[in-house]
């Protein structure tokens, strides 16, 4: 399945959403979407990642990547992620700096 | 309109100068050494003294055979660096390698053999042990493969502790027996995720910093066999074989298979950080996993063969480590190569010491004698990037060189004190003609750290080598028959006593004696000066079946079993409270050796026997008691009192006079059956003979003296 991240801004929250596999080679596609964000200055970033099917662990530093490029004030939710990444994101500590969300905030 | 920095794409180092092998490259970055990411591009650097010729290796993660080999152009050797970056290379999925071509001359000391793919010695993550124990491809030409790394991490704020040495309890563990066992109730068990898991364990116990075995690239399956009369396979558990120094061990990461080894350790010292505890590592620089010329061909060998390891005149590997190789740390060429994987573990991951293993080695020079001023050892007591590292070495090899005490210190080093572990091991088991000794290891070893302080000594009973305590005082002799050497492995001067029957008892005297044994050496070890430094599972009673050099065994021999944690509450209650008394007792923690001075009237340390001010120094006196006087827990003057008697009779102690708003209180006896056998710290009932109290057999007491708390 192919990857496609697409980015809007509704108010003060940039939506980012994700679908396919998020991995080395799409990560840039996604690296694009959230420098658009960042030109937003939002307050929130949700990554809506429910119909994303893989994450690699390039996929994950491009997440890091994500947080890292938002201010520090900016929450980031991530939306509909998976056990398996939900875990993986726990043991590298990155948890700390992210929120998790079962489904879209309002 | 926004002015920009012109874009990195138009600088002109981000362009080839030629193609080799369908990629772009151009002549390389000396430093830094390694690979390393640059715009659009990788560089590697890799350096030999007698190289011809080098290629570059590449594969795609896993593959048998590369997908490209790129040689680097002779035009791009500066000195002995070869160096080159690489263009449109897809970073994510990419291991690399080197063939170095030069002379095959053993008995000059060339081994190159360009037929083998050699890891890079700077490589910062390995793949091919990623997941612990999974049986590797025997048949793959490159075993250790060496990776790009990416730094991401956010640290959000944290820095080394910077704890003063004094100060610190140090706790031996091996990363995966902590939380191996199913009773740790870990969910990720044997890593360093399932560590932090156990961080309030150790915060409650009072511990403020963790020792850890080898955490740097080894291969498990080194050496590894199965025992004919057990079927157990038998593996490099302990790890002290070095195959990549910069590169944490992946197959000790919950995350090794997705290759974020990197990340889970740095966030492993975080919260190790946040819990107020301390990260030291144990360094194994006196040899690699490469061994003898019969060993496996990693890197150094096929590098660089005479520069990193000490040869004989006809080409033969010296073997001052008793493993096969000894590296040749004080060349100038290895000295930096030292020096550097410490710079960078300590500034990359925020470690805040080192303990280095057969440290004698690192005193020797490239002729294999022992130097005066060994410059690596120099050069690590003064380097800026280390100034706030504990330097700890364990100052021995197997090449007959001792040097505790003499190990070249520059004021800053400090050792295991091997001569603390042999004489409270020779007293607690009732030797005679040890309490002179005693006395000079309870205040730090003057003898041996006069004007470098007491925190230069580490203080010891038990480490990984040897037994644990509960061993110590259930065995006499070693039995070490499981690792298949027919019990002639292991040390054999032990030192210790079974208190009557050999192992596994079900005598209620013998085990309550060995009950009282281990409390008796844990008041010993917190209550002497210098840092003490407990064996993992010592606090529960952890026993390894007598087996004292278990190197080998991954299994529940070795591992941390936390169900001994209710079982042997008693102990553990015992331990953590002498540890709280230790870190709430200025007085014992004081960093210079006693004076003599006068403090508040009395002597900062006296010797007591069963008459104050007149201890019992003969042969056969079994008997010390101290008196410190100094600062206690609320900063009041105070003063402690603590007896040792390793005889197996009673005593009658006179306690010598304290002040007159002062009393003595009982802070920890032996004797006395739980949970009246410690206070907690601060909490300590008085005496109620002022004058007079009796020490059982073999039984330590710490009394406290201090206003009455009404």
């Amino acid at each position: 399945m192919p990857f496609t991240a697409s980015s809007v801004k509704d108010g003060t929250t940039a939506l980012v959403t994700l679908d396919g596999e998020l991995d080395a080679q799409t990560a840039d596609a996604f690296r694009e979407e959230i420098e658009r964000a960042v030109g937003w200055e939002s307050q929130r970033l949700i990554l809506d990642m429910t119909n994303l099917s893989y994450l690699s662990s390039a996929g994950l530093r491009a997440l890091v990547f994500a947080r890292q490029k938002m201010a520090d004030e900016t929450q980031v939710v991530l939306v509909g992620v998976s056990d398996d990444v939900e875990q993986t994101i726990r043991l590298v500590g990155f948890h700390h700096s992210v929120t998790f969300s079962d489904r879209l905030p309002e | 309109m926004t002015t920009t920095a012109r874009p990195v794409q138009d600088r002109i180092e981000s362009f080839p100068t030629e193609r080799i092998a369908g990629y772009g490259v151009r002549p390389g970055r000396v430093l830094p050494f390694g690979a390393s990411l640059v715009p659009s591009g990788v560089n590697f650097s890799v350096y030999s003294s007698c190289a011809q010729a080098v290629t570059l290796v590449l594969f795609k993660n896993s593959a048998t055979t590369p997908f490209a080999e790129l040689p680097f152009p002779e035009e791009f050797r500066i000195g002995a660096v070869w160096s080159m970056t690489v263009f449109d290379l897809e970073i994510e999925d990419l291991e690399y390698g080197y063939r170095v071509y030069g002379p095959s001359d053993p008995d000059a000391g060339d081994r190159f053999d360009p037929t083998q793919v050699l890891a890079d010695p700077y490589a910062k993550a390995v793949s091919g042990r990623s997941v612990w124990g999974v049986e590797p491809d025997w048949t793959d030409p490159y075993p250790y493969r060496s990776r790009l790394t990416f730094d991401d991490f956010d640290w959000d704020g944290d820095q080394p502790l910077r704890l003063p040495a004094e100060d610190l309890v140090i706790y031996e563990a091996h990363v995966r027996g902590f939380t191996n066992d199913p009773s740790s109730a870990v969910a990720h068990p044997g890593t360093y995720a399932g560590l932090v898991e156990k961080i309030p364990y150790l915060k409650e116990l009072g511990v403020n910093c963790i020792e850890l075995m080898p955490v740097f690239e080894f291969d498990e399956f080194q050496g590894g066999r199965v025992d004919e009369d057990t079927g157990e396979s038998l593996l490099n558990y302990w790890g002290y074989s070095t195959v990549s120094f910069f590169a944490p061990k992946a197959g000790f990461a919950a995350t090794g298979r997705y290759a974020l080894q990197r990340d889970e350790f740095k966030h492993m010292v975080k919260e190790l950080h946040s819990a107020g505890i301390e990260v030291v590592l144990d360094v194994v620089f006196n040899h690699t996993a490469e061994g003898n010329q019969d060993g496996p061909m990693i890197h150094f060998r096929g590098l660089d063969n005479r520069v990193y390891y000490l040869l004989t005149g006809e080409g033969d590997y010296y073997n001052f480590s008793g493993t096969g190789n000894t590296v040749n740390c004080n060349s100038p060429v290895v000295r930096d190569y030292v020096l550097s994987c410490l710079r960078f573990w300590a500034a990359e991951y925020h470690v805040d010491g080192f303990r280095f293993d057969l440290a004698a080695i690192l005193s020797r020079g490239p002729d294999g004698a022992p130097m005066e001023n060994p410059p690596l050892i120099e050069s690590l007591a003064y380097d800026p990037v280390l100034q706030d590292c504990l330097l700890i070495a364990e100052a021995w090899d197997a090449g007959g060189l001792y040097q505790v005490g003499s190990f070249p210190n520059y004021r800053r080093w400090s050792e295991w004190n091997g001569k603390y572990r042999d004489t409270a091991r020779r007293f607690l088991k009732g030797d005679p003609g040890m309490v002179g000794d005693l006395a000079k290891r309870v205040v730090g070893s003057p003898d041996l750290y006069h004007g470098r302080g007491t925190h230069s000594s580490i203080n010891f009973l038990t480490c990984h080598d040897g037994f644990t305590l509960a061993d110590m005082v259930s065995y006499n002799d070693k039995h070490n028959e499981a690792n298949g050497e027919g019990n002639r492995d292991g040390a054999n001067d032990n030192n210790s006593w079974n208190g009557g029957v050999e192992g596994p008892t079900a005598d209620p005297d013998v085990r309550g004696l060995r009950n009282r044994q281990l409390k008796n050496a844990m008041v010993l070890l917190l209550t002497s000066q210098g840092v003490p430094m407990i064996l993992s599972g010592d606090e529960v009673g952890r026993s390894q079946q007598g087996n004292n050099n278990a190197y080998c065994h991954d299994s529940v021999l070795s591992w941390f079993d936390w169900s001994l944690v209710n079982e042997n509450s008693e102990l553990l209650r015992f331990v953590r409270n002498c540890i709280g008394f230790r870190l709430a007792t200025p007085l014992l923690r004081t960093r210079h050796h006693p004076r003599g001075s006068d403090v508040n009237g009395y002597p900062d340390v006296s010797w007591h026997g069963s008459r104050a001010w007149d201890a019992d120094w003969s042969e056969e006196s079994r008997l010390l008691a101290v008196l410190r006087s100094g600062e206690l827990a609320d900063g009041e003057a105070g003063f402690l009192y603590i007896a040792l008697n390793s005889h197996w009779a009673a005593n009658l102690l006179e306690l010598p006079a304290l002040p007159a708003e002062l009393r003595w209180h009982v802070f920890a006896n032996t004797s006395v059956a739980a949970p009246d056998d410690v206070a907690t710290p601060g909490l300590e009932p008085v005496l109620p003979d002022q004058g007079w109290i009796t020490i059982g057999p073999r039984a330590a007491l710490v009394l406290v003296g201090r206003r009455l708390t009404s």
